[in-house]
C-alpha cells in the first residue's frame, strides 16, 4: 500500500512577538501526516509541539504568528491547499476548522462550555458545516454520542458538562471533533487528565473511529507509552524544531538522534527493577529567548563536538528509506567526527507498561 | 502510631526552625513586595501623594495661613489671590489687595483686584496663634502676609470670609484620619470576625456569614442616616467624631473579613498550620502567630483600598447635615456650603474640597491597587 | 428550579426580620419616646385623645418586644406603617408615592449601569491594553472616586452657569402637581436623566472593571480555543461562550449595586432635590418624625433585599450550574 500524505509541514515558522524579544516557538518545523496514520509527536514541554498544533488550525494565540513555511493540507482527490498561507480568519479557513482538521483538547472540564447542553455544542459544530436541519444534526449527534459509548445518548444530548465524568467528556469531546468527518484529527494530550484506565479505553476508542472513518491523527504527546500503542510515525521536537521522523518501530528500535535516544533512556524498564538507573536528559532547556549557536541541542548532548555542534545548524537528513534526522553525525562532510555511531534502543513492546512522562 | 509520633516529633523540630529564622523570612517577603511596588510607578506617585495628603492633616496648624474658623465678614466669598513674585522687575512676593464695587441695579457685592493694593507675603510669618496638635503654643505658619490683618485668600473665602485654604488644609486632617480610624476599628472586627469564621467554619462561619450579607444588603446611607440621627445634639464635637467613625466601621468591616475568612480557609490545610496545631499550640496562638503574619500584607493593601469608601461615607452623611457637625471641619462638612447652587454659582471655589475629596480618594485607590499587586501578584481583579 | 426559587425565598425570611428589628431600633434610638418628640414640637395641636388613641395603638408602655411585634404586625397585616408628627398624617399615606419614585429611579439607572458598563467592559477585555481599554480604565478610576452628590453639584452647576437653568427636580413646574398623562411621562423622561447619569456613574465605573475582568478571566479558557477550532467566527464565538458566560457573575452583582444605587439615589435626591424619598428620609430624621423614618429604611432594605432575589433567580435560570446545584 502506497503511502499518501494527507498533511505536509514543511520548514513551518511561528514565532512570539514578546515585550522581552521575539521567541521562536516553532522554527523550521517540517513533517508528514500519512492518510490514515497517526503522527505522534512527542519532545518535552515548551518543545514547539503544541504551537505546531495550533499552527495547523490556524489559530496560533496572540501575539503568535505563522511568519514563513507552508502547511499544505490534501484532499482525497490530491488537490491542496496551504493552511499557511490562509489568513485565520477567513471564511476558508473556518470552512476547514472543524469540517477537514478537528481538534481534541487536553482538559476535558474545560474544554466544552459549562453552560451549553452537550447536544448544543454538538449540534453547532454539525450545522456549522453540513446543510441539515436541527432535527437531522440532532438525530447525526445522537448517533456519534452513541458510537462513542455514551449510555442514553437521547437523554444525555440534554446534559451539562459538570454532570459527567472526565471519560464521558472526553468522549463527547471526541463525538464532536469527529461529527463532520474530518479528515485529520489533531489530538493535544487527550488523555493526560484522565486517570490510567480511562486513558487505556479513551485510546482504544481513538483508535477504532480512526480504522473506521480512515481518520489520520496527529497525537501530541509527552507519554511514549501511548506512543508505543497508538503511533504509526513518531516525530521528536526539541526546541522548536523537528530532530527525527520515522516510524514508531525504527524509532524505538534505532533512534539516531541523541535527543531522541536520551527520551527513550529515561523510559523505566519492566522487569528490570533492580539495579536499573533512568538516565535523566542532563541540563535544563536552554530559555527560548537564549537558543544556543549550532545544533539547538548541544549544550546537553553527550556526543557534541566542539567546533561542530556549536556552530554548524544540522540540516535535517534523510538517513533511510523512511527516516529523517537532524544530526550533524549524519550530515556529509561531518559524520567523520563521530567516532562512536549511535546504537538502538528497545523495542516499543517493552514499554507499555511503564509509562514515562519525559 | 510510631510513626505520628515522628511526624510530630519533626514537625515540632521545624517549628523550632521556623521560629530561628522568621525574622529574615519575613524581611524577604517584605523586600520581594518592596521589589514589586516600585515597579508600579503609578502607586509610587500615588504614595507619595497620599503621604502628601497625610503630612498636611498632621501639620494642619502650621502649613494653614489663617485659624479656619476666623471669619471676616468683609471678604465674604472673596475670590481667589495670585500669587507674584516680583513687582516693578524687584524680588518682592506678594498678592493684591481687594477693591468692592457694588452693583449699582442689584446692590451685589464684587470683588476686583486693587492692582494698587500690595500685600508682600513670606514664609515662616507670624500669623494666628495656634496650639500644635492642641499642645505646643505657636504663632508661625509656613505662608502668610507679612502683616497678619492683611487679607490673604489664596483658594478664596467662604460665606463667612473664612479663608477656603486653611479649612481645606485642616479638612484633611479629620476627613483623612477619619478614613484611617475607621479603617482600624473595621479592621479589628475584620480580623476577629473574619479569623473566626473562617477558622471554626460550620454553624459559627455560616452565622457571620449571613450577618454580613444582611449588612450588605441594606442600603448603607438611609441605615446611617437613621444612627447618625440618633446622635445627640449635644454632643461635643470629639464624641461626635468618633459616634460618626465607629458608625461608618460598623458596616464597613464586612469587606475585610471576608477578605480575612477567604485566606484563612485557604491557609487553614497548609502544612505550617497544620504543624503548629499538631503542636498543641492554641487556637488564638495559630491565627495571631501563624495566620495573621502571612496574610497581613494582603490585608494590609486591602485595607488601604477600604480607606476611601470610608472617606467618602464621612463625606456623603456630614454633606447631608447629619454627620460632623460645625465647627468641625471635615471635607464634608465643607461641601455642605456648596449645597446652595446661588453661593457656588457666585463661588465656585466652594467645590474645592470636593477636589481634595476626588484627590484623596483616586490616590488611595492607585496606591492600594498597586500594594495587592505587589503582595499578590497571582491574583487578579 | 422551583425548588431552588423556594428555598432562596425562604432564605430570605430571617434577612427582612432582620431588617426590620433595625428599622425598628432606629425608630427606638432617639432618647424618649414620641410623645417627648410631640410635646416639644406639636403642643396644643393634638387632642388628648389622639394622643391617648397612639398611646395605646403602639402600646408604649408595653415591653420592648410587644412595642416591636405590634408595630411589624400592624405593617405586615394592615399595611399601617405608623404615624408621622410632622405631617399629622398616617405614614403609609406619605411612603408609598415616594417610594415608587425612587424603585423607579433606582431601577432605570440599575438598567443604565449594566447598558453602559457591559458593552465597555467587553471592549475593555477584548481589546486588552489598547487605548480604548486605557482611556475607560482612566474614566473609571475618576469615575469610583467622585461621590455622587458632588457630581450633582458641578452638573447643577455647568447647568447654572452656562445654560442658565436649574436642572434640579423632576417635573417642570407645569406638571409638578398635575395627574399622570404622556405629557407628564415625558417631562419626567427629560428630567431623570441627570439623576441616572448622577447615581449611575460610579457603580458604572466599578461594573465596566467587573466585567473587563470576568471577561479576561473567560477568554482564555480551553472551551474558547474549542469553539474556534470548530470553525465558528470570532465574533460568534465571543458573544455565545465567553460573553454569555462572563454574563453571569455580572448579572449577580445586582446583590452588591442595588443597595448603594438605592443609598446614592437618597443622597442625589437631596441635592437635586427630587420629590423621592431622599428629602423626605432627610426631614423626618432632622425632626425625629421616627415612624416615617424607619418605615423609610424598612422599605428601602426590604427593595434591595427582593432585587437580589430577583437576580438570584435570574442567575439559576442563566447558570444551569446553579440550577443544578
Amino acid at each position: 500500500m502506497t503511502k499518501t500524505p494527507v498533511l505536509e509541514i514543511r520548514d513551518l515558522q511561528t514565532h512570539f512577538g514578546a515585550r522581552e524579544g521575539l521567541i521562536k516557538a516553532v522554527d523550521g518545523v517540517s513533517m508528514t501526516v500519512n492518510r490514515g496514520e497517526t503522527l505522534a509527536v512527542v519532545g518535552e514541554s515548551g518543545c514547539g509541539k503544541s504551537i505546531t498544533a495550533w499552527s495547523v488550525m490556524n489559530l496560533v494565540p496572540k501575539p503568535g504568528k505563522i511568519v514563513g513555511g507552508s502547511i499544505n493540507l490534501y484532499d482525497r482527490n490530491g488537490g491542496s491547499v496551504d493552511i499557511a498561507a490562509l489568513d485565520p480568519k477567513s471564511a476558508e479557513m473556518r470552512a476547514i476548522r472543524g469540517a477537514r482538521v478537528a481538534m481534541i483538547f487536553q482538559e476535558p472540564m474545560t474544554s466544552l462550555s459549562p453552560v451549553h447542553t452537550i447536544g448544543n455544542q454538538i449540534v453547532e459544530m454539525i450545522r456549522l458545516h453540513q446543510p441539515v436541519t436541527k432535527k437531522e444534526a440532532e438525530a447525526q449527534a445522537v448517533r456519534m454520542l452513541d458510537r462513542v459509548g455514551i449510555p442514553k445518548p437521547t437523554e444525555r444530548m440534554a446534559a451539562y458538562p459538570f454532570q459527567m465524568s472526565g471519560g464521558m467528556r472526553q468522549r463527547v469531546v471526541i463525538a464532536m471533533a469527529l461529527s463532520c468527518n474530518a479528515d485529520l484529527l489533531i489530538a493535544d494530550e487527550p488523555t493526560t487528565a484522565l486517570d490510567v484506565t480511562t486513558q487505556a479505553n479513551i485510546l482504544e476508542l481513538m483508535k477504532e473511529l480512526q480504522a473506521e472513518h480512515h481518520t489520520s491523527m496527529i497525537l501530541i504527546t509527552h507519554d511514549l507509552g501511548v506512543v508505543a500503542e497508538v503511533a504509526d510515525e513518531v516525530a521528536v521536537m526539541y526546541l522548536g524544531r523537528a530532530v527525527e521522523q520515522t516510524d514508531v518501530f525504527t524509532l524505538f528500535d534505532h533512534a539516531q538522534h541523541p535527543y531522541s535516544r536520551a527520551l527513550l533512556g529515561s523510559i523505566p524498564e519492566l522487569g528490570k527493577t533492580r539495579g536499573q538507573r533512568l538516565t535523566a536528559i542532563r541540563g535544563m532547556i536552554p530559555h527560548p529567548l537564549n537558543r544556543p549557536l549550532g545544533c539547538t541541542f548541544n549544550t546537553r548532548c553527550p556526543m557534541a563536538i566542539k567546533g561542530a555542534c556549536d556552530a554548524v545548524e544540522p540540516d535535517l537528513i534523510q538517513t533511510g528509506p523512511h527516516h529523517h534526522t537532524r544530526c550533524l553525525a549524519y550530515q556529509n562532510g561531518y559524520t567523520h567526527h563521530f567516532d562512536k555511531k549511535p546504537e538502538g534502543a528497545m523495542r516499543p513492546s517493552e514499554t507499555i507498561g511503564g509509562r514515562a512522562h519525559v | 502510631m510510631a510513626d505520628a509520633s515522628a511526624y510530630v516529633k519533626t514537625n515540632a523540630e521545624i517549628q523550632v526552625y521556623d521560629d530561628d529564622v522568621r525574622a529574615e523570612d519575613v524581611a524577604g517577603q517584605w523586600q520581594l513586595m518592596w521589589w514589586r511596588f516600585k515597579r508600579h510607578k503609578v502607586a509610587v506617585i500615588a504614595g507619595i501623594c497620599v503621604l502628601f495628603i497625610y503630612l498636611v492633616g498632621i501639620f494642619a496648624e502650621f502649613l494653614s495661613p489663617m485659624d479656619p474658623n476666623d471669619h471676616h465678614t468683609r471678604y465674604t466669598y472673596a475670590p481667589p489671590q495670585n500669587v507674584d513674585l516680583f513687582h516693578d522687575g524687584q524680588w518682592l512676593p506678594h498678592v493684591k489687595g481687594y477693591q468692592v464695587e457694588i452693583d449699582q441695579f442689584t446692590l451685589r457685592r464684587t470683588f476686583v483686584t486693587d492692582e494698587e493694593k500690595i500685600i508682600p507675603i513670606g514664609l515662616f510669618v507670624k500669623g494666628d496663634e495656634y496650639k500644635m496638635w492642641g499642645l505646643i503654643p505657636w504663632d508661625r505658619h509656613l505662608i502668610g502676609p507679612l502683616n497678619p490683618r492683611d487679607p490673604f485668600y489664596l483658594w478664596g473665602a467662604d460665606r463667612l470670609g473664612r479663608d477656603m485654604l486653611s479649612r481645606v488644609i485642616h479638612g484633611a486632617r479629620v476627613s483623612m484620619s477619619i478614613g484611617l480610624v475607621g479603617v482600624a476599628i473595621s479592621l479589628v472586627l475584620g480580623i476577629i470576625l473574619g479569623g473566626i469564621s473562617g477558622y471554626f467554619g460550620g454553624w459559627i462561619d455560616n452565622a457571620i456569614q449571613r450577618i454580613i450579607e444582611f449588612l450588605k444588603s441594606i442600603p448603607t446611607i438611609p441605615l446611617w442616616m437613621g444612627l447618625a440621627a440618633a446622635i445627640p445634639l449635644t454632643w461635643e464635637p470629639l464624641y461626635v467624631y468618633f459616634a460618626i467613625t465607629v458608625l461608618i466601621s460598623l458596616i464597613g468591616w464586612t469587606g475585610l473579613a471576608r477578605e480575612v475568612r477567604g485566606k484563612v480557609i485557604s491557609m487553614k490545610g497548609d502544612d505550617f498550620v497544620i504543624a503548629a496545631r499538631l503542636d498543641g499550640l492554641r487556637t488564638n496562638k495559630i491565627i495571631t502567630r501563624h495566620l495573621v503574619p502571612s496574610f497581613l500584607s494582603h490585608i494590609i493593601a486591602q485595607t488601604t483600598l477600604a480607606i476611601p469608601d470610608m472617606i467618602l461615607s464621612e463625606t456623603a452623611l456630614s454633606f447631608l447635615g447629619i454627620g460632623l457637625q460645625p465647627p468641625i471641619v471635615s471635607w464634608g462638612v465643607l461641601l455642605k456650603e456648596a449645597q446652595n447652587i446661588n453661593a457656588v454659582a457666585t463661588a465656585p471655589w466652594l467645590m474645592i474640597p470636593g477636589l481634595a475629596v476626588v484627590f484623596a480618594v483616586l490616590t488611595l485607590n492607585f496606591l492600594g491597587d498597586g500594594m495587592r499587586d505587589a503582595a499578590d501578584p497571582y491574583s487578579h481583579h | 428550579m422551583h425548588i431552588y426559587i423556594f428555598k432562596r425565598v425562604l432564605m430570605m425570611i430571617p434577612t427582612l426580620i432582620l431588617i426590620s428589628i433595625v428599622a425598628f431600633l432606629v425608630i427606638q434610638l432617639p432618647p424618649g419616646d414620641f410623645l417627648t418628640a410631640l410635646t416639644a414640637g406639636m403642643e396644643g395641636r393634638m387632642t388628648p385623645e389622639e394622643i391617648a388613641y397612639l398611646r395605646e395603638r403602639y402600646g408604649l408602655n408595653d415591653p420592648m418586644w410587644l412595642q416591636y411585634w405590634k408595630w411589624i404586625s400592624g405593617i405586615v397585616f394592615e399595611g399601617d406603617f405608623g404615624y408621622s408628627f410632622q405631617w399629622r398624617r398616617p405614614v403609609s399615606e406619605l411612603i408609598w408615592s415616594h417610594l415608587g419614585l425612587t424603585v423607579l429611579i433606582s431601577f432605570v439607572t440599575l438598567l443604565f449601569v449594566w447598558a453602559v458598563s457591559f458593552p465597555i467592559g467587553v471592549l475593555s477585555a477584548v481589546r486588552q491594553y489598547s487605548f480604548s481599554d486605557y482611556f475607560f480604565t482612566f474614566i473609571g478610576f475618576i469615575g469610583l472616586a467622585t461621590p455622587n452628590f458632588l457630581l450633582a453639584l458641578v452638573l447643577m452647576y455647568v447647568g447654572f452657569k452656562y445654560f442658565g437653568q436649574s436642572v434640579g427636580g423632576l417635573f417642570s413646574p407645569e406638571y409638578q402637581n398635575a395627574p399622570w398623562s404622556w405629557a407628564k411621562l415625558g417631562d419626567l423622561m427629560a428630567h431623570l436623566w441627570i439623576p441616572i447619569i448622577v447615581i449611575g456613574t460610579a457603580k458604572t465605573a466599578e461594573l465596566i472593571r467587573v466585567m473587563r475582568a470576568n471577561l479576561l478571566d473567560e477568554l482564555h479558557k480551553p472551551y474558547v480555543a474549542t469553539a474556534r477550532s470548530k470553525g465558528l467566527g470570532e465574533m460568534r464565538t465571543l458573544i455565545k461562550y465567553p460573553i454569555r458566560i462572563a454574563l453571569n457573575p455580572f448579572i449577580s452583582t445586582i446583590g452588591w449595586v442595588l443597595p448603594s444605587l438605592v443609598s446614592g439615589a437618597v443622597i442625589t435626591a437631596v441635592v437635586l432635590n427630587l420629590p423621592t424619598t431622599g428629602p423626605l428620609l432627610l426631614g423626618a430624621l432632622r425632626s425625629q418624625d421616627m415612624y416615617l423614618a424607619g418605615s423609610f429604611i424598612l422599605m428601602l432594605s426590604t427593595l434591595t433585599v427582593v432585587g437580589t432575589l430577583i437576580s438570584d433567580i435570574l442567575l439559576a435560570w442563566l447558570d444551569p450550574r446553579i440550577r443544578y446545584q
